[in-house]
């Protein structure tokens, strides 16, 4: 016969001898193989105790960056929301105030920020888009939630925490 | 006075007794459940239940009140006495066979001898096969009574595997009992006494092999187990006999199962490995106080039952599930055949060595 490719495998046709027959060999070899893999080293991870390190490029929960001094980074330019294929993200622009200095960066911030993580597919594009730095996709797995409301992030829940003030909490 | 013939101290002996084998039976029978889980999770590379307890101890009660917590359903079309009677009697014939079985060696207490096995029958062998062919009685109450076509072919799958494996189980056994001359299980025990005498090994297993490996196959057959778990086989009969069962009453044919694994181990243990007999047990008995002698006998007796019962579940987590055609095949065509030329064989010795 013209075999299409050369992978097929020939297959033993002979009757069976008598010991394969008996099939008790067979249930022997069988036990030799489970007992053995009693003596192995366990493949479960205990997941709260123990957690298994992340991928260097794997992509969690966002976050909203601040610099060195606590100030938000964001400008509310719009490139995120508009490289978000699932568009998730929305965003209010609004100027600065002079005595707000010490909490935006730049001139123009995000009075609203929200990303819904019912929409959000992880791809990054946020992250790749953003030319100031500031959102980036952590280690963090989405905890799960019990509304569709609370799945919609706001920027409270996306800003890591303020350097400055933290110092003083500790 | 009537009243006055009666043995007192007879009586609570034995009460004591059954409710001491049946809080065992029932505490094994729960350990089974989780050792089969850890079982098979230590042959998957898996840790199996950890959770509930140290080592996941507590997981057999996790389990129980699971079950009694679930809903009751009995199906509007179930003949319902019928239906609540299959898990009971299924319990019950399972329990039933710890009657008989010795569980350690007689002892004295105050000039009484006090035996470990609730009835010494004269007709102890032939007791387990008619409790055991009774069993089969609660799968087919529970799967008929389910008015379920699953249930039903389950049922009368088990039936008919019972049957055919019962020929060749009770064959096994006659030549066993060519050789012992007796049916009482505590005169077996008590031929196999110790471990090597008259340049000979006491215990049947060494007499009687091929019998042995029949009764095994035949028990496996005979427990509804993995490789012969048809009546229960998921894939084709989705739960089989206890398809329509829920909480309490699935609990209970589960649950059974296990004690028969239990009993059957047992009997295995006393007809071919000598039950609470152990090597150098009479140099114990002649240099240790009684009550350590009687401890090291019914130790080593549940020694015996733990490693059957673990074998069991080695096999179930090694082997696939017998086609139902290869499961008669190898009943009707290869173990009552091979029966057959064992007692044929054990017959002519036993006429050559003019027992």
């Amino acid at each position: 016969m013209q075999h299409l490719t050369n992978r097929a495998l020939p297959i033993n046709r002979d009757p069976m001898t008598l010991a394969e027959r008996l099939y008790v060999p067979a249930i022997a070899k069988g036990l030799k193989v489970t007992v053995s893999h009693i003596f192995k080293k366990k493949a479960t991870v205990s997941y709260p105790e123990e957690k298994r390190p992340f991928a260097p490029v794997f992509r969690g929960l966002h976050v909203l960056n601040r610099d060195e001094e606590g100030r938000e980074r964001c400008t509310a330019c719009g490139l995120c929301a508009v490289a978000c294929p699932a568009e998730a993200i929305t965003m209010e622009a609004a100027e600065r105030k002079p005595e707000e200095a010490h909490l935006y960066r730049e001139e123009k911030y995000a009075a609203k920020y929200e990303i819904n993580m019912l929409r959000c597919i992880f791809c990054g594009f946020c992250e790749e888009a953003c030319p100031k730095d500031a959102i980036y996709l952590s280690e963090t797995v989405m905890p799960s939630n019990y509304s569709r409301r609370s799945m919609i992030y706001k920027k409270d829940d996306l800003l890591i925490p303020h350097p400055k003030k933290q110092e003083d909490n500790k | 006075m009537l009243l006055m013939q009666i043995d007192w101290l007879f009586l609570i002996e034995k009460i004591g007794l059954i409710t001491i084998i049946l809080l065992i039976s029932l505490g094994i029978a729960a350990y089974a459940t989780w050792g089969e889980r850890k079982v098979a999770a230590v042959m998957q590379d898996r840790i199996g239940p950890a959770r509930a307890g140290i080592f996941g101890l507590l997981q057999p009660l996790a389990d129980g009140g699971k079950l009694f917590f679930k809903e009751e359903i009995i199906p509007q079309s179930a003949s319902k006495i019928i239906f609540v009677l299959g898990p009971a009697m299924f319990m019950v014939t399972a329990l039933m066979t710890s009657v008989i079985i010795p569980w350690g060696p007689s002892f004295e207490v105050g000039g009484r001898i006090i035996s470990l096995q609730v009835a010494d029958i004269n007709i102890g062998i032939l007791f387990i096969f008619g409790v055991v062919s009774l069993g089969v009685y609660g799968i087919m109450l529970g799967g008929w009574a389910s008015n379920n076509k699953y249930s039903l072919l389950s049922s009368i799958r088990a039936a008919s595997q019972s049957i055919s494996y019962e020929l060749a189980m009770g064959i096994s056994l006659i030549a066993l009992l060519l050789l012992t001359g007796t049916l009482s299980l505590h005169d077996i025990v008590e031929q196999q006494h110790g471990f090597w005498a008259d340049g000979y090994f006491t215990w049947n297993f060494f007499k009687q092999p091929l019998g042995f490996f029949i009764f095994l196959v035949c028990a496996f057959a005979e427990l509804n187990r993995a490789p012969f778990d048809l009546p229960e086989c998921e894939s084709e009969l989705n739960m089989g006999f206890h398809l329509e069962y829920s909480s309490m009453k699935l609990g209970l044919y589960l649950f059974a199962e296990y004690i028969n694994m239990f009993i059957s181990s047992a009997v295995m243990a006393t007809l071919f490995f000598g039950g609470y007999n152990y090597p150098g047990m009479d140099w114990v008995s002649a240099h240790a106080p009684q009550w350590l002698f009687v401890l090291s006998g019914v130790t080593a007796f549940f020694v015996k039952i733990i490693a059957f019962i673990l074998f069991f579940m080695l096999i179930r987590w090694t082997l696939p599930r017998f086609r139902y055609d290869q499961l008669m095949k190898l009943g009707w065509k290869s173990l009552i055949p091979l029966a057959l030329i064992n007692m044929l064989i054990t017959g002519g010795i036993a006429l050559w060595l003019g027992k």
